[in-house]
């Protein structure tokens, strides 16, 4: 005798009411939506960057930029402790050879010296990030795996700061900003009108440096090849000033950073003598320097450099002691705002590579959405037309129990906050071709349980009791498909099998409780002596 | 009510006499998709050869020619216009630009410059050689992890020589959607690697609805012949196997025709794999099965289930 659980029935209403209740607010408005009492779940749908238009950014890390600059950085400090010592420690010879910082020592009983200079580098003293070998006099210092690996995550933690900040400042709503791999930032902007101006702005490493120009050798006589440049100074192009040629003039400049951007604590582009400037504000430490340092130099030019390149290079007038100053240079409004927005959020620790770029625009979005909807609303249609039409009453009941699993479909992804994207509406209107197929089985199984000779209660009992196994079997195996799209799809490719395997299980559902429940309480009230199929 | 029905009650075809024919059919298709795919390959998407995509709508219809003068200009190489979907939209191809993704980037600024402020930009797509790697290694992984899965689930679930049928029928689906691919020179994206996978779940899918009932079949009646059981079996399940790759067309054709001209492609792949899943259900999956000795009694000793039961009951019936 078919018997259908009084607490299965509790269950289906339960489940069917929460399903009700939380897809609701997708039917309604953002700001309706969140206007529902508190009881109520307000939570939408997530669209995906191709549903509501902006830009999906995979950035890289310059590993072997930052592994470098952090060499470089530690010939400095090795030389730094080496000449501090008292007496002074002899060397010669330092500096990178290959991926580690070499020197030679001068007299032997300076090794142990040498070595403690080292050791006291090294921040992490139980996980020791720095390694030193001793070969006679030659002394190499390398980064341990552990080091390597430190400065890896901090350099892409600080990176991904330093995108936030720069991404706030733009003003654009949620981005999303996270780690991804080793090295890589996934970076999502929605709704972004000018994806050029997103990328120049994540792109620059935008680190400002003071330098004192050279003014004892000329920059025609030292820079370019086969000429000697001057012992620690450094060749740099202008930004925006050209030679004859169309080759950007050469500025030689002091190596010796006389202010470094990161003691910046604002910068605004504004305007001075009707010209776009950039004015900026140092923080004390930066003022005093600043201010030491003009007082020094009155009368000489210094120049400011932004990622290797100068941007300007004034003569110092007078000693700069306030800590307030003023970049002038080939500026629009645009290019000032975006440079003191850029000083402001501060400098990436090593440039970013952008990998991939996925810009949808708005309209585009709102067009898969239209096209989405009627392709879905369509689909429901014809499969609903079609099951009435081949099975009558029970395929009216299997259509109750395919929009139930729309509608659950709706209800699991707003409670997931699952990402809908364009292949995932894809996966919604192959469910609906789909999430019947549990049905006709059981159908199907039924008609011929019935054409056996059982009676009608009999042959409902038989289908759904036989029919289970293979709903299961045959479920599993797009199952797997789908767990393995989501664990090595990208993206929207995400959303496809999110909605596949969420309609997959929310069909078994209405399909074996749903459906089932209908049958029988139909059965029990009519008790018809032949089936309708 | 009359209802409609797709399939007469109680068929009675011999399908296992189309088996050589079928064998022989399928195997030329193979054969040739194989030749296809190796003479002329596939038309990859900027996914997996890197490369950058821009969608543009014009004021008015475009005017593809004047736009091909101006973008082939700028010496980017090879620049594909293609007019997608409607007349003012227009697909704008750029193949990979040597060098590394800076090299990317700046190709999507030149082109935009050249495009000017006039077009409205629907989508812009670049993917670097780097990724483009990764994607193809990701899809590769992702399909033949599927199949070994489906593989192990099958045997776990039936006898061995089920899994190797369903998994030939898979194959044979995988291959012949690839070479409709490459016959038609559609473009072979990170949605169709997607498609591939669901059509393998559908077919697999379908295959088991008539294992399942091979199996059964197997239990109830010890001594039919086998060719005649797996007839038995085809028919039984016939009436579904057709109702639901219906049903299925008929939200796939939905999606085709009015889903949007991005997914197009992908449900074109996945209407192709129902039609040809469908097809190698019933005709490689299980006449397969005649070939490979199925073991009846081993059946029955690893599975005492009501199944049998109901089957003895029923035969008293």
């Amino acid at each position: 005798m078919v018997y259908f659980a009084k607490w299965k029935i509790i269950l289906v209403a339960i489940v069917s009411i929460l399903g009700l209740a939380s897809a609701f607010p997708n039917f309604l408005s953002e700001e309706d939506a969140a206007a529902l009492p508190g009881f109520m779940p307000s939570q939408q749908i997530n669209l995906g960057l191709d549903l509501q238009g902006g830009s999906h950014l995979l950035l890289e890390v310059d590993v072997a930029a930052v592994l470098s600059q952090r060499r470089e950085g530690l010939v400095d400090a090795i030389r730094d402790g080496m000449r501090g010592g008292t007496p002074r420690i002899g060397y010669r010879r330092l500096g990178i050879r290959g991926e580690c910082v070499g020197f030679d020592l001068l007299r032997e009983e300076d090794l142990s010296r040498a070595r403690r200079i080292v050791r006291d580098l090294d921040t992490n003293s139980f996980d020791p990030q720095l390694e030193t070998n001793v070969d006679g006099l030659v002394v190499t210092v390398c980064a341990t795996v552990t080091g390597k690996r430190e400065i890896l995550t901090s350099a892409v933690q600080q990176s991904i700061e330093i995108v936030r900040r720069r991404i706030d400042e733009l003003g654009t709503r949620e981005p999303t900003i996270q780690r991804q791999g080793s090295d890589r930032i996934l970076v999502q902007v929605p709704g972004i009108d000018d994806p050029e101006r997103l990328k120049a702005i994540i792109g620059k490493t935008a680190r400002m440096t003071f330098h004192l120009v050279d003014q004892t050798n000329s920059a025609a006589a030292s820079c370019g090849a086969g000429r000697r440049r001057p012992p620690g100074t450094v060749c740099l192009p202008s930004q925006d000033e050209f030679d004859a040629a169309n080759n950007p003039i050469m500025y030689l400049v002091k190596r010796r950073i006389m202010v470094d951007g990161e003691n910046l604590v604002d910068a605004q582009g504004t305007f001075q003598d009707g010209q776009a400037v950039v004015s900026f504000r140092f923080d004390s430490v930066g003022a005093r320097r600043f201010g030491t340092v003009t007082r020094q130099n009155v009368g000489q030019p210094f120049a400011i450099v932004l990622d290797k390149k100068v941007v300007s290079a004034p003569r110092i007038n007078e000693p700069i002691l306030g800590g307030n100053g003023i970049i002038s240079g080939n500026f629009t409004i645009q290019t000032a705002g975006d440079l003191a927005l850029l000083l402001r959020a501060g400098a990436l620790p090593a440039p970013l590579t952008v990998l991939e770029e996925r810009t949808v625009g708005a309209e585009l979005g709102a067009d898969s959405i239209a096209a989405g909807e009627f392709a879905s609303v369509l689909a429901i249609v014809l499969v609903i037309v079609f099951m009435a039409a081949a099975y009558g009453l029970f395929g009216f009941m299997a259509d109750v129990a395919l929009i139930l699993n729309i509608v659950l479909i709706a209800a699991v992804l707003s409670m997931l906050q699952a990402t809908l994207t364009l292949p995932g509406i894809a996966g919604i209107v192959l469910t609906i071709g789909m999430a019947v197929d549990a049905n006709v089985l059981i159908f199907e199984r039924i008609r011929e349980e019935a054409r056996n000779g059982r009676t009608p209660i009999s042959a409902v009992d038989a289908g759904y009791s036989r029919a289970l196994t293979t709903i299961i079997d045959a479920n599993i195996t797009t199952l797997i498909a789908a767990v393995l799209l989501f664990q090595f799809g990208s993206g929207p490719i995400k959303g496809f099998a999110v909605t596949l395997a969420v309609g997959l299980l929310t069909s078994m559902f209405t399909a074996i409780m749903v459906t089932r429940m209908m049958v029988v309480l139909w059965l029990h009230r009519r008790r018809p002596k032949k089936l309708p199929l | 009510m009359r209802l409609i029905s797709l399939v007469p009650t109680n068929t009675k075809i011999n399908f296992l006499k189309f088996r050589k024919i079928a064998a022989v059919f399928s195997l030329l298709l193979c054969v040739a998709s194989a030749g296809i795919f190796s003479a002329k390959g596939l038309n990859f998407g900027i996914d997996f050869r890197g490369g950058i995509l821009i969608e543009i709508r014009t004021q008015g219809p475009a005017d593809i020619s004047k736009l091909r003068g101006t973008l082939s200009g700028l010496g980017l190489g090879e620049v594909q216009l293609q007019e997608f979907g409607q007349a003012s939209d227009v697909l704008i191809r750029i193949e990979r630009q040597a060098g590394g993704e800076k090299a990317q980037l700046v190709a999507v600024e030149l082109a935009k410059k050249a495009l000017g402020n006039e077009v409205n930009y629907r989508r812009t797509e670049f993917v670097g050689p780097k990724v483009g790697g990764e994607l193809i290694e990701a899809g590769v992984t992702a399909v033949l992890l599927a199949l070994g899965a489906m593989l192990v689930y099958i045997w776990f679930r039936f006898e061995w020589q089920f899994g190797v049928g369903a998994v030939v029928a898979l194959l044979h689906d995988v291959l012949l959607t690839i070479g409709i691919f490459a016959l038609l020179g559609l473009e072979f994206n990170l949605s169709t690697v997607a498609a591939i996978l669901t059509i393998a779940g559908y077919s697999i899918n379908d295959t088991v609805v008539v294992y399942d009932r091979v199996r059964e079949n197997l239990r109830k009646y010890k001594q039919m012949p086998l060719a005649e059981l797996l007839n038995v079996s085809i028919n039984g399940t016939l009436s579904r196997t057709l109702l639901t790759s219906v049903t299925t067309l008929l939200a796939l054709s939905a999606l085709y025709f009015f889903g949007g001209e991005v997914l197009a492609g992908f449900s074109f792949a996945m209407i192709w794999g129902v039609i040809v899943g469908t097809y190698s259900s019933i005709f490689i999956a299980v006449p397969l099965l005649v070939y490979m000795k199925l073991r009846r009694t081993g059946l029955i000793v690893g599975d005492t289930d009501g199944d049998d039961a109901a089957a003895a009951g029923k035969s008293a019936n």
